[in-house]
């Protein structure tokens, strides 16, 4: 074989070795010489700099965290603050074995299995020479037990921290949101805007609602204490320092008594509500029921209160108001009178006769009202205040989708407001396109028939509801719904106020609004769908009823409310403005399951409206008696009472009903109806 | 007598001369770690605990023959890639990076596996097909460098992925990768230098913005370097003296037993102290190299010469990083920084160019 070449080639290899090699260890040489050659630079030529800035290295750059901007109500009310309290902190690359230091500890102060387990999880995300909590908010007996004792542990210190706290709890949970501990998440965040270095000391950040999403300006700016210190390093005297700058104090739309009435009439009903100020699209309440108490998750929540809030088939930690989409039912009916009458298929004299059902032309099938025997002759007016099906199947058939959608966008459905909260969703105003998109199948005319009446694909939040309708009260103005009225620099005091944000301006004539908000207002007298919520107001009331579908009915089936669980009836939904001749608030109101919007949504939207321009407070509230009778009962009671009248969308009296929609369109797949909530299929 | 056969038996593969000069590193590693923990006493007895394992395995992998520790390249590659894949999978996120598996009793870092089982497997590939090398076979050969590269890239973990691909480097530099391509290869780099910078993570870029003007950020990633070369100046030509460095001691100087040890060591030490510093690695690279001439084939020439010019390259980079004309990566000061994980790795790697060096042919023609 060819032992030779090998040799041959092996010898030459080696050769090339060595050479290769040598010529690394010259290039090794060569950079150890740059070393060398930066150490004499740095030791012998800048010996006298360093030498004395080592010397003023005595003195430590502290940075002093800034107190968190507090956020109060429109009327000075304070919603969330800062108190002071003492913490005993372990810096673990100072305190030699931890397990043994917090065992000594804990004969000294309490400490329980919880401080043990958050101190483990904090010390896995932190770095060893970082000072981390093993107890907060110390007695002053404990804070006294333990500087006795100080000597005993090195890396341990009892510090005054700031912490947050929110007084007013639950029903503001989802508007003032919570702060939590500063995670890797948050904090490749903060490196990536730039903003790490402000952070230095700060362990806390905003985590949801306004505290999340005015982090910057709540957070201030960090200050630096230069500290001497002496040869242990600990801190003999403050030479100078740039104190920290307070976060802006946040001032809200937000009415907070109005707010926790909102949540308290409620009840034991789950659901939202949303009330703007006409004039400005300021948030006068904002409601998520059920809330939770955002204090729990300020130094990380414990397991099974985590468990208890996520698990919990009411699912408080949702922001109904911003992430629950339901169908809006009968309370887009306005906006489609006004539609009709805008886009010139309706004049304002123009009658129907109603035999209790629409038919596509040569179609057999019936979309029924919800009325069986049908309203008889209707013109516009008439079918808002009793909310006639029948009338809006027509003018849908007659708009068509395209029409129909753009007009309804105006009043900025299927987009996000642009609320200053995050996570807000934008509901869906469906069109031929995107269900090409979304099925890759066609549109169906049945499919515009029942959008007429606010089913279907067709999808809001109730903030969504809040803002069209305000745009209705107001005629025309699409505000941006903003819950920050205004901030004040600490420093300074200068009061900086958030402008109104104009989405858009809807032309409306004034004789058309004029009609639509009278039959609005007829809405609320006898004869009209919420005549019992509307009794004795001492104001001017324009309301609108509606009912979200939670589970659909087989045609041929009939909607028994006493015959279905709880958690499958439908949606309530009811839409309001007040005063109608100036309006002053304008809302939403979405109660899941609650059934009729007259019988559970309007009450809600009366009392609080009653507040607000009258300053009534409720009777039940001022009894404090929160109904425990459970749903059942509960939702028995009042509908009992106030005799309400039907609601729309729903066919009390047997019969086929549009609930499935056409043959045609119940060949397309069920549109996602109302996720949050118990409604499982 | 009996006894001395097996002690010498038990040494028979270890280089007197080398021994003694990482000996004498390991003495300067005690001092300085003792100093920088503030005489920790638990400290202690874990560098020690460390420093008996690390000698231990130094010493078992001395007794590997060249022809065994072959056979182990393809297998430890492998497996090594596979975790590598498994971390980004389901690894564990420490700091930002994910870089840790959980295999439930410990967690492992693959990413430290491939430090060595990148330049064996080269120097395998290399060996296997010396008879027939060609341009393609490099091309193979910087693709089995560049697989885990990329994942350890992706964790993300800078400082390692440099440091495999420089390991991976010197096996082909030392196998004969011909100097245009070397050359071609370094131009086309600094070609594409401003497109790298576009890939690189928001925090690499800022450590190297804050490399060259440290000032910019003193809350933030300059405080490292700021802090470190003060230790450095202020220690002057002949040191504050041992146990009496003030920076070290204040605080001010983070991680001052792992990757900023050197700034403790040339603050009490001083100029004389980093000068000696710099002649006992320059004489553990010599000697290395000597040794690596002598390995009896090309697979042991390949791999101990290439961890020799990596042992050169963790001192290098963390000296420079130390002083300030590096950016800051998380790379230790080799068999001187606390941590017993580099210091097993960084003595197995002595323990193969000794075993490499011991073991001659069986079959000499």
């Amino acid at each position: 074989m060819y032992r030779r070449p090998q040799l041959v080639n092996a010898e030459q290899e080696q050769r090339r070795f060595r050479f290769r090699l040598r010529f690394a260890g010259a290039v090794a040489g060569l950079l150890f010489t740059v070393l060398l050659g930066r150490f004499v630079w740095l030791q012998l030529f800048q010996y006298d700099r360093y030498h004395a800035l080592a010397e003023n290295n005595r003195i430590t750059l502290t940075p002093s965290p800034p107190a968190r901007g507090t956020i109060y109500d429109r009327g000075g009310q304070v919603l969330a603050h800062n108190y002071a309290a003492l913490t005993l902190e372990i810096t673990p690359d100072r305190a030699g074995r931890l397990e043994e230091t917090i065992d000594r500890l804990a004969e000294l102060v309490e400490i329980d299995a919880m401080d043990r387990k958050r101190f483990r999880k904090l010390l896995s995300e932190s770095k060893d020479f970082e000072s981390i909590p093993i107890r907060v908010r110390l007695t002053d007996e404990e804070a006294a037990r333990f500087a006795v004792n100080r000597y005993r542990f090195p890396g341990v210190e009892v510090k005054a921290r700031l912490f947050r706290q929110y007084p007013m709890g639950d029903a503001f949970a989802h508007v003032v949101g919570y702060i939590g501990r500063i995670n890797i998440k948050d904090e490749a965040r903060l490196e990536s805007e730039g903003r790490k270095a402000n952070y230095r000391g700060t362990d806390h950040i905003g985590k949801s609602g306004v505290e999340e999403s005015y982090e910057p300006l709540l957070h201030g700016r960090t200050g630096l204490a230069k500290v001497e210190t002496d040869s242990g390093g600990r801190a003999v005297r403050v030479l100078s320092q740039t104190p920290s700058v307070a976060g802006n104090g946040l001032h809200l739309h937000l009415d907070a008594r109005l707010q926790q009435i909102a949540a308290d009439v409620f009840g034991p009903y789950r659901g939202a509500l949303v009330a703007l100020d006409p004039k400005n699209g300021g948030v006068l309440a904002l409601v998520s029921k059920p809330g939770f108490d955002p204090n729990l998750f300020i130094d990380g929540i414990d397991v099974a209160n985590w468990r208890a809030l996520n698990d919990s088939p009411d699912r408080p930690l949702i922001n109904r108001a911003l992430r629950g989409i339901y169908p809006p039912g009968s309370t887009i009916k306005p906006f489609m009178a006004l539609a009709g009458l805008e886009l010139g298929y309706r004049r304002p004299g123009d009658s129907i006769a109603d035999p209790g059902y629409f038919s596509l032309p040569g179609s057999s099938h019936r979309y029924r009202d919800w009325k069986k025997e049908g309203h008889g002759i209707v013109d516009l007016k008439k079918s808002v205040v009793v909310s006639c099906d029948t009338y809006y199947y027509r003018l849908a058939h007659e708009m068509g989708i395209q029409k129909m959608g753009e007009y309804l966008s105006r009043f900025g459905f299927g987009a996000r407001t642009g609320i200053d909260l995050e996570g807000e969703l934008a509901g869906l105003m469906p069109s031929p396109e995107w269900k090409k998109r979304r099925f890759n199948q066609p549109w169906w005319p049945g499919e515009t028939v029942i959008a007429g009446i606010g089913q279907g694909y067709t999808l809001s939040t109730p903030l969504q509801l809040a803002v069209a309708t305000m745009a209705l009260a107001n005629g025309g103005a699409l505000y941006q719904p903003q819950l920050v009225r205004a901030w004040r620099d600490p420093v300074s005091g200068q009061v900086v106020h958030a402008q109104p944000k104009l989405l858009g301006r809807i032309d409306i004539r004034p004789e058309h609004l004029q009609l639509v908000r009278q039959s609005m207002v007829e809405v609320m007298l006898p004869g009209g769908t919420a005549a019992a919520a509307g009794a004795g107001a001492e104001y001017l009331f324009a309301g609108k009823t509606g009912t979200a579908q939670v589970k659909s009915i087989r045609q041929g089936e009939r909607y028994d409310e006493r015959r279905i669980a709880a958690h499958h009836r439908d949606h309530a939904l009811f839409i309001a403005f007040a005063p109608a001749d100036d309006p002053r608030i304008a809302l939403a109101v979405m109660v899941e399951n609650g059934g009729s919007g007259s019988g559970t949504a309007a009450p809600i939207a009366r009392k609080v409206i009653d507040y607000w321009l009258l300053g009534k407070v409720p009777e039940a509230l001022r009894e404090g008696a929160a109904d425990e009778g459970g749903e059942e009962e509960a939702h028995g009671a009042p509908a009992a009472d106030e005799r309400p009248g039907p609601v729309a969308a729903r066919a009390p009296a047997g019969g086929t009903q549009p609930r499935g929609g056409s043959p045609n369109a119940s060949a397309a797949p069920a549109p996602p109806a109302a996720r949050p909530g118990g409604t499982r299929p | 007598m009996r006894l001395r056969h097996r002690l010498a038996k038990l040494f028979a593969h270890v280089d007197a001369p080398l021994m003694a000069l990482l000996g004498l590193l390991l003495l300067a590693s005690t001092a300085t770690v003792y100093s920088a923990s503030g005489a920790s006493a638990d400290k202690m007895v874990a560098h020690f605990t460390n420093l008996g394992i690390a000698l231990g395995a130094m010493l078992l992998v001395s007794h590997i023959p060249p022809q065994r520790l072959m056979q182990f390249a393809l297998p430890a590659y492998v497996l090594g890639v596979v975790l590598l894949f498994a971390v980004e999978l389901v690894g564990d996120v420490v700091n930002g990076s994910q870089r840790w598996l959980n295999l439930g009793i410990t967690r492992i870092q693959p990413s430290e596996l491939m430090r060595l089982a990148v330049p064996m497997m080269l120097a395998w590939f290399l060996h296997y097909k010396q008879e027939v090398l060609s341009t393609r076979h490099y091309a193979a050969a910087a693709l089995l460098l560049a697989v885990p590269v990329g994942f350890i890239l992706k964790q993300p973990d800078l400082g390692t992925a440099t440091l495999i691909t420089a390991s991976g480097f010197y096996v082909l530099f030392l196998g004969g990768l011909s100097w245009r391509i070397i050359l071609g290869g370094a131009a086309l780099g600094g070609a594409a230098l401003p497109f790298a910078w576009g890939l690189l993570h928001d925090y690499q870029r800022q450590r190297v913005l804050t490399m060259l003007d440290p000032s910019s950020d003193p809350l933030g990633a300059g405080y490292h370097i700021i802090q470190s070369t003060i230790a450095l100046g202020s220690g002057g030509f002949a040191g504050k003296g041992w146990l009496n460095g003030t920076q070290a001691h204040l605080d001010f100087l983070p991680e001052r037993t792992t990757d900023f040890i050197f700034a403790v060591y040339s603050e009490e030490f001083g100029l004389i102290g980093a000068f000696l510093l710099l002649l006992l690695y320059g004489a553990i690279i010599m000697r290395g190299m000597m040794l690596a001439s002598e390995a009896a084939d090309t697979f042991g020439r390949l791999l101990a010469g290439a961890i020799v010019l990596t042992f050169f390259t963790y001192a290098f980079v963390n000296m420079g990083m130390v002083s300030g004309i590096l950016p800051v990566v998380g790379v230790p000061l080799p068999l001187v920084s606390y941590g017993g994980t580099s210091m097993v790795s960084v003595l197995v790697g002595f323990g193969i160019v000794m075993s490499m060096a011991t073991h001659k042919k069986l079959v000499k023609t």
